[in-house]
């Protein structure tokens, strides 16, 4: 559906107030807002297209349900962001259904984090790729991450939330939050070192 | 400043989350450190990676069966 340039003119918060007041378009404003974000966010938590594009599908299905519910007491794009995660993570827990995928694991929380690649990056290393390569090799090394630091990660980095819209999120304390962060930036650079440096 | 401190200092400093003291201190050891200053530039390259817009990029296949099953839910609600 074509959107209306009014629809589109409003705030997050006014298209909550009349999708819940039963207007199709407002909702339909909304997930054109924010389905290429969530869309990435399966991708990147998941690994795989089809778990993708379940997460979306589910996200916006559940907010769609459940908007009569939603309290307003957060952004509406903070709300959405944690029932997709909720859904990718149960993605993740039913793909391998021997062991528990938890956000609140404790892997590797303590101890030095120490960097063992000194070695320079090529210059532009995403101009040196095909698109679908460096996908390939971005959504590879994203997986290597337990799924706690991996959601930390694409929260705060990549979908620009803060740490405490993300500490809410996953139920975790800030303090957690820069915890894992620092720990999945430096985790995902030795990864990428082992194929972006030099040489 | 010594290299561990340094590293445990650089996701804070990508943040902008640290004091001006410290600040300058990190600045004045990157200046000089060669590892250092390779691990602070491919970490800011980690994270501009993931974030380039143009990555993962939502089908048009897969938009489109989005909006038909919204679409399809919303008809059934209001029947």
């Amino acid at each position: 559906m074509a959107e209306s340039p009014q629809v589109a003119l409003k705030d997050d918060s006014a298209l909550v107030t009349e999708a819940k007041a039963g207007s199709y378009a407002a909702f339909e404003e909304l997930v054109n807002r924010y389905e290429k974000k969530i869309y990435r966010l399966g991708m990147n938590l998941t690994g795989n297209p089809e778990d993708a594009e379940d997460v979306l599908q589910e996200a916006f299905l559940k907010a769609f349900v459940h908007l009569p519910d939603f309290r307003e007491d957060s952004r509406f794009y903070t709300w959405l962001v944690r029932i997709a995660v909720n859904e990718g993570l149960m993605k993740l827990r039913k793909r391998r259904s021997d062991k528990s995928v938890a956000i609140e694991d404790k892997v590797d929380d303590e101890g030095d984090v120490m960097p063992r690649d000194f070695a320079d990056w090529k210059p532009n290393p995403e101009q040196q790729y095909a698109q679908a390569e460096i996908e390939a090799i971005l959504r590879n090394s994203a997986q290597s991450l337990s799924p706690g630091f991996r959601t930390v990660f694409l929260l705060r980095d990549v979908d620009g939330l803060s740490t405490q819209e993300t500490a809410e999120i996953l139920g975790i304390s800030e303090g957690a939050v820069k915890a894992r962060l620092f720990r999945a930036r430096l985790q995902l650079r030795e990864e990428l070192s082992k194929i972006f440096k030099r040489g | 400043m010594k290299c561990n401190d340094c590293f445990q200092q650089i996701s804070n400093y990508l943040e902008g989350e640290i004091d001006a003291a410290l600040r300058r201190e990190l600045e004045e050891h990157l200046g000089k450190c060669h590892r250092c200053q390779v691990v602070y530039d491919s970490t800011r390259k980690t994270i501009e990676l993931y974030c380039d817009g143009k990555l993962f990029e939502l089908p048009v296949g897969v938009r489109a069966r989005l909006h038909a099953a919204l679409r399809r839910h919303w008809e059934g609600q209001i029947r």
